[in-house]
């Protein structure tokens, strides 16, 4: 079966990025394919590769990094919301003129379209949220 | 064309849980996730609507946030079942649609 993911809080305020990561994780292991993960709203701030979270600590950003890297999932970052956010990729950075990017490995930043995408091409859709 | 319901708030912060409760059709599925564990402790305010509709439709309390909040099996309103992230996955397969109670 295939499941699209849609994570609406970022890491450290609401246990939901958590919560969206261990199911995503569990989908796949157990034979199903993940469509699409899309992080929307305070989501979006799960994909940048410049948090620093104590070595003991659990790091979302990573574990999402590594599960896409072995199972080849699709993380998309909502634009508009990234932006409020300064989350930006390489191509964004030029485009609004400042002096870095923050994207993390395995993350990409794309519109809300690929929502709605992801919803029609999902057979089921989960949203996880505060 | 059954539903799972996803709870994720304690029934002590917010009425989503009971919303919920009111808004279930027979077959449906309510799985607790998050601070909504909370719900399934034996003697909550809740208890007796949940107990009333365990016979209608399935409760499921996840695993993990259970146990992190230091909850055990037997503190739980009988009837209700538990689950790990697997079965949380299988949920969402068995049943048409979900809904989250955001």
């Amino acid at each position: 079966m295939k499941f699209g993911v849609l994570v609406n809080e970022g890491p450290y305020t609401h246990q939901a990025a958590n919560s969206a990561y261990h199911f995503t994780k569990a989908a796949l292991e157990n034979g199903h394919e993940v469509e699409r993960v899309f992080f929307y709203h305070d989501g979006v701030n799960v994909g940048t590769r410049l948090s620093v979270p104590p070595q003991d600590e659990r790091n979302l950003q990573k574990d999402w990094t590594a599960l896409a890297k072995k199972h080849n999932i699709d993380l998309v970052i909502c634009i508009a919301a990234a932006q409020r956010r300064g989350l930006l990729d390489e191509n964004e950075a030029k485009r609004q003129g400042k002096d870095a990017n923050n994207i993390a490995e395995g993350f990409r930043i794309s519109g809300l379209g690929q929502l709605i995408e992801m919803g029609i091409k999902s057979d089921r859709l989960v949203i996880f949220g505060d | 064309m059954s539903t799972l319901h996803i709870v994720n708030k304690s029934p002590f912060e917010t009425i989503n849980l009971n919303s919920c409760l009111n808004h279930v059709k027979e077959g449906d599925s309510i799985l607790l996730i998050e601070d909504a564990v909370l719900g399934a402790l034996a003697q909550n305010k809740l208890a007796d609507n949940i107990s009333e509709k365990l016979g209608e439709i399935s409760i499921f309390a996840l695993l993990a946030d259970l146990s992190a909040r230091g909850i055990g099996r037997d503190r739980l309103i009988s009837g209700i079942k538990t689950t790990d992230y697997a079965g949380f996955v299988e949920l969402v397969a068995n049943n048409e649609r979900t809904q989250s109670w955001l």
